[in-house]
């Protein structure tokens, strides 16, 4: 009874429980969107850079990471090749062998990231074959490269064209090689697309002359799963062999301070935002508390405990939470739905400058089922706050006054 | 045999102040079981604060207030609350039921605090209404019965948690003559058939006929207390 007691109570004022209930949904709504879109665009930013390059878990030979030198190279023994593919929770993993180079053609130079891979698996981790826009992708025993777009327009190059690039191999001896480009890869973000030169792990462990030794395996995780957690565990099972396993956020720390900062940009608008609908619940609260001060005597003169009554009240503040919450939710998720499929591309100049923070000026939603549980309990909690008052007014009524009011 | 019983009753308002005010002035009072009592007095003289504290609605400056063998001046608040729930039924002169909840469930309501099995709650809130004539009416909310229905449903109400005794605060000052006659047959009818206790303030000469027993309040004091042949 008390559950329609309550229900019935918050109808009794059916245009103040809708406005209340419609200012809670307002906030939920604008609170999803807006952190479905910043989780978004850091998860764009993620999938760019993580996905499409570093891996989610890069495994180096210990000290790599601190002086990235063809020196600190490793040869992969079968103990932690064993490790990589007994993880459940590893998808796949490439090896790649990876120096600089100056790269050069006629009177043009320039400086990249020379990358050697075993093209089918680099293809199925990060999907490099579907950036080529023009020529063709990488086959096993290729002896051609793949350059990456920006760069070899700073080249003026194209498929079929030759680079050459000039370097420092292993234990100091000269790395050159001369390369047809085989094709042109697109990266959006800028600083991979601006730089980037891929060629089969045969060829750039003979260019660097470094027999078959890698510089890293990139780690990719299945969905879902927490890299730093899988990090752990191969470190764990990887005992004393002379590894490291470094997770993207180890990785990418000026990434995630990017993420951390923006990000908490958006929680204090999100809790500007609530506090507002706060005040504006509480002003519904404090009519609703002045208007049934002696209805509340009545109840407490009849033999209803205080508790009980507060209960009540807290009832009805969580059900006008509830159902704007909910109502918040149920019209939030086809617009997240539909900026999840169809991101919003910023174009003209916003799009330079988005790009040369090295941000991808496509902004997907993200359809994260904890954005909903977050904002759904951000309302509660608020709700559980905001009764504390009523709970404080009528523990303290006395039901003789109340009566006379 | 006694179901109140008030000895040396005293509530003074503005205690600490140069002008003390005493609603209730050293007042005893032994109420039986199955009496029909009628407080009366001009406006002011004590009648509601009397009633107020024997309710254990409100607390006297002094004395006792002994029902069903308590003290209940000496019980504290949520003891108190619950021994209104047990012992005490109330009627208030605006009916005061609750506005969101139909006529049996107003009723029910204190049985639902008492947590009375929902059946047996749904059968005796069934027949209360229909022993205060409004047995067609059981699903209509407060505000589509009249006054003095409403008045009736609070009777029910009352009734319903099987009380010592009723504490009526001016039941008929809302009613029509009509309503409230009817009113006055129903209490009389429970009085009699069930020994209901009523104890009630009124300012009403057509209720005050009707009482067995007439308490008369001056300045907080009984002046009278008189047994009287009622209808």
């Amino acid at each position: 009874m008390q559950l329609i007691f309550a229900w019935r109570n918050i109808w009794r004022n059916k245009r103040r429980t809708l406005i209340t209930a419609a200012s809670i949904f307002t906030a939920v709504i604008l609170a999803l969107l807006m952190r479905s879109a910043q989780l978004g665009a850091y998860q764009r930013m993620i999938d760019n850079v993580v996905s499409f390059y570093t891996g989610h878990i890069q495994l180096h030979a210990v000290g790599y990471w601190d002086e990235k030198t063809l020196d600190n190279s490793f040869i992969p023994n079968d103990s932690v090749i064993a490790i990589l593919n007994g993880h459940k929770d590893i998808r796949s993993w490439v090896p790649r062998l990876e120096s600089f180079a100056l790269t050069s053609s006629q009177d043009l130079s320039e400086g990249s990231l020379v990358v050697g891979i075993d093209p089918e698996a680099e293809d199925r981790l990060t999907r490099l074959g579907q950036k080529v826009v023009s020529g063709k992708y990488l086959g096993t025993n290729d002896n051609g490269i793949l350059v990456s777009e920006g760069l070899a327009q700073k080249m003026q190059v194209g498929a079929g064209d030759t680079l050459v690039l000039l370097g420092q191999g292993y234990h100091g001896v000269t790395a050159a090689g001369k390369y047809m480009v085989k094709g042109l890869v697109h990266f959006s973000a800028p600083s991979l697309n601006d730089g980037m030169i891929y060629l089969t792990i045969a060829e750039a462990q003979t260019l660097y002359g470094t027999g078959n030794r890698l510089t890293s395996i990139a780690i990719s995780v299945k969905p879902n799963v927490d890299a730093t957690l899988v990090a752990n565990e191969l470190r764990n099972e990887a005992g004393t062999l002379p590894f490291e396993f470094f997770d993207w956020k180890q990785m990418l720390p000026e990434m995630v301070q990017l993420i951390e900062v923006d990000s908490a940009g958006g929680v204090i608008v999100i809790s500007i935002l609530y506090m507002i609908i706060a005040f504006g619940i509480f002003g519904t609260v404090l009519m609703m508390l002045a208007e049934r001060q002696h209805e509340f005597g009545i109840l407490v003169s009849i033999g209803m405990k205080k508790v009980k009554l507060a209960s009540v009240v807290m009832l009805e503040i969580l059900m006008i939470a509830f159902t704007g919450t909910i109502a918040g939710i149920v019209a939030g998720i086809p617009i997240i739905a539909y900026f999840h499929y169809n991101p919003i591309q910023i174009t003209g100049e916003m799009a330079k400058a988005y790009e040369s923070f090295g941000i991808e000026a496509v902004f997907p939603f993200s359809n994260d089922i904890s954005i909903f549980f977050t904002q759904a309990t951000i309302v509660f909690v608020l709700s559980l706050l905001l009764s504390i008052y009523p709970w404080f007014r009528i523990l303290n009524l006395k039901a003789i006054e109340a009566l006379k009011s | 045999m006694a179901v109140l019983e008030i000895s040396n009753l005293k509530k003074t308002y503005n205690e600490e102040s140069d002008f003390p005010v005493r609603a209730v002035n050293d007042v005893d009072l032994i109420i039986e079981k199955g009496e029909f009592t009628a407080i009366v007095g001009p406006s002011g003289s004590g009648k509601s604060t009397l009633l107020n504290i024997m309710g254990g609605l409100d607390h006297p400056t002094a004395g006792k207030v002994i029902i069903d063998g308590n003290d209940i001046s000496e019980l504290r608040e949520n003891q108190l609350i619950d021994f209104r729930l047990h012992h005490i039924g109330f009627v208030f002169q605006s009916y005061n039921l609750i506005p969101v909840l139909t006529a049996r469930e107003n009723v029910s309501f204190v049985m639902v605090l008492q947590k009375t099995p929902k059946q047996e709650r749904d059968h005796r809130a069934s027949s209360l209404l229909t022993e205060v004539g409004l047995g067609d009416r059981m699903d209509s909310r407060p505000s589509e019965l009249s006054g003095g229905q409403q008045q009736r449903v609070a009777i029910a109400r009352a009734l319903a948690s099987r009380p010592d005794f009723i504490l009526a605060d001016e039941p008929t000052a809302n009613l029509d003559s009509k309503s409230a006659g009817h009113l006055m047959d129903i209490m009389l009818k429970l009085n009699r058939e069930e020994h209901m206790t009523f104890v009630f303030s009124t300012h009403d000469s057509r209720v005050i006929e009707r009482a067995r027993r007439v308490i008369t309040l001056v300045d907080g004091k009984i002046v009278s207390d008189i047994q009287q042949n009622a209808s």
